[in-house]
């Protein structure tokens, strides 16, 4: 005899059944947690931001952020101007870093100009100049925000990823990798903009020589560590306007 | 209680998941690299797969049998996407740990095998001990493997270093003796390779695991 549970029509039903009851669950779920979601990562980038400006609870060699509590505070304490520069022309915004630099990525794409984001940050009587940086790494997205001072020379760096291999490519938001930056110039002996490479075997695993451009790769990780060469390379030179603008003031 | 308490032991050894029934191999290769994702990765599949059996338990009576696989896999999909929100929401940290592993978890073999070939003809309590059971089992292998690949590929153990110092110029403890890390050790081939020796010294030992 037919079970129940075997007939199409029973089948039919319950797979209606279910896809209605889990959609609208997740929906609901989705939807209430919402703003403390958003909340989160608006939290989080201000976070990100100060910690590349060396604003962070670093201790040994684990990289921790300011306190959520404190991120606000903090936040306005050290940044002292947002900026956007739109078509090589600059402008004040105080929610500069909620731009989505993703959607302007795209934007770009389709031939519309992109918004750039820049945090003017100072601390210690030193000015630092905070772009964030977007590109992918070997299984999704990965991001960063990376501090310069006036000449392009790097101060602080800040990586993160999406799902890159934990142990090997998720690394590059570990502080033995993002300190590598720290020093190193953007610009090539000549002035020109060279962007600075994740290299692998260049003779230089403690990273004394700041002026090459490079910085010590990760074992096993060299789709993410491209991915980081890439974005620094592609999305700081959009910067370098900006910076030779400064130069001659 | 003695046929409940083999639901949790027999995973562990003569039954278990990894070695014995080659399930969740994707993952054993994919993160172990470092001892510390190994542990995260057998944590979050110790829940989602006793919660999942217990789920799928309950509703082995009324699943059509057509379409049983499609329904174990909202099932799983459904858990590890409440658990990603409301971590997103309430403990953002944890959550930016764990998000790599989401995918992972989905996909993980050892679930849907579990479900598949237990929790549908099971009651709950049971189907819940052998989640556990079987979860403990693929976490014994994945951190004995995290264990070794971590240590030998990069002479840390939970990122502490305990074989020393390896950087040039300043060297300490092993590595002042020439000792040097093997980098193979951090690619994925080396975890089948580390599983395949555990597989062989459990079959040694017992030989009634042979197949013919």
């Amino acid at each position: 005899m037919e079970k129940r549970t075997d007939k199409n029509s029973y089948t039919i039903i319950f797979a209606i059944g279910m896809v209605l009851i889990v959609g609208a669950l997740l929906a609901y779920l989705a939807s209430a947690l919402k703003p403390m979601i958003q909340e989160n990562e608006r939290l989080e980038k201000q976070q990100n931001i100060l910690y590349a400006m060396g604003v962070n609870e670093n201790e040994g060699t684990s990289a921790n952020f300011v306190s959520t509590e404190d991120a606000p505070k903090l936040f306005g304490q050290y940044i002292k101007k947002q900026l956007v520069i739109e078509n090589g022309s600059v402008a004040e915004d105080t929610t500069a870093y909620l731009i989505d630099v993703k959607k302007e990525q795209a934007k770009a794409k389709a031939g519309k100009t992109r918004r750039l984001p820049l945090f003017v940050g100072e601390k210690d009587g030193k000015t630092f100049y905070i772009a964030p940086i977007r590109g992918k790494g070997l299984w999704d997205a990965i991001w960063g925000y990376v501090a310069l001072d006036e000449n392009m020379v790097v101060q602080g760096a800040y990586f993160d990823h999406k799902g890159e291999t934990p142990g090997l490519g998720a690394n590059i938001k570990q502080r033995f990798f993002m300190d590598d930056f720290i020093g190193e110039h953007l610009l090539n002996a000549n002035g020109e903009f060279k962007g600075i490479t994740v290299a692998k075997g260049n003779g230089d695993p403690k990273n004394n020589d700041k002026l090459d451009n490079e910085v010590d790769a990760i074992a096993g990780a060299t789709i993410t560590g491209d991915g980081v060469t890439v974005m620094i390379k592609k999305d700081l030179k959009l910067y370098l306007p900006y910076f030779n603008k400064l130069k001659n003031k | 209680m003695g046929k409940d308490s083999r639901l949790i032991l027999d995973p562990l050894a003569d039954n278990n998941p990894i070695t014995i029934q080659v399930l969740g191999i994707c993952s054993a290769l994919a993160i172990t690299a470092e001892l510390e994702a190994s542990i995260v990765m057998s944590i979050s599949v110790l829940f989602v797969l006793a919660v999942g059996n217990v789920v799928i338990s309950l509703m082995r009576n009324i699943i059509p049998s057509k379409i049983r696989i499609i329904v174990q896999l909202i099932v799983v999909a459904t858990l590890v996407i409440i658990v990603d929100l409301v971590l997103k929401a309430f403990a953002y940290e944890l959550s930016k740990t764990l998000s790599v592993f989401v995918g992972l978890i989905i996909t993980n073999c050892i679930i849907m095998g579990r479900f598949e070939a237990f929790a549908l003809g099971n009651g709950p309590w049971r189907s819940f001990l052998d989640g556990i059971g079987n979860s403990l089992g693929y976490a014994i292998i994945l951190i004995i493997v995290g264990f070794f690949r971590e240590l030998l590929g990069s002479g840390t153990l939970l990122g502490y270093p305990v074989l020393g110092n390896p950087i040039p110029g300043e060297l300490t403890g092993l590595y002042a003796y020439g000792y040097e890390n093997n980098g193979f050790m951090l690619l994925s081939p080396m975890a089948l390779i580390v599983v395949g020796i555990i597989i062989w010294i459990q079959r040694t030992r017992n030989k009634a695991l042979i197949e013919d």
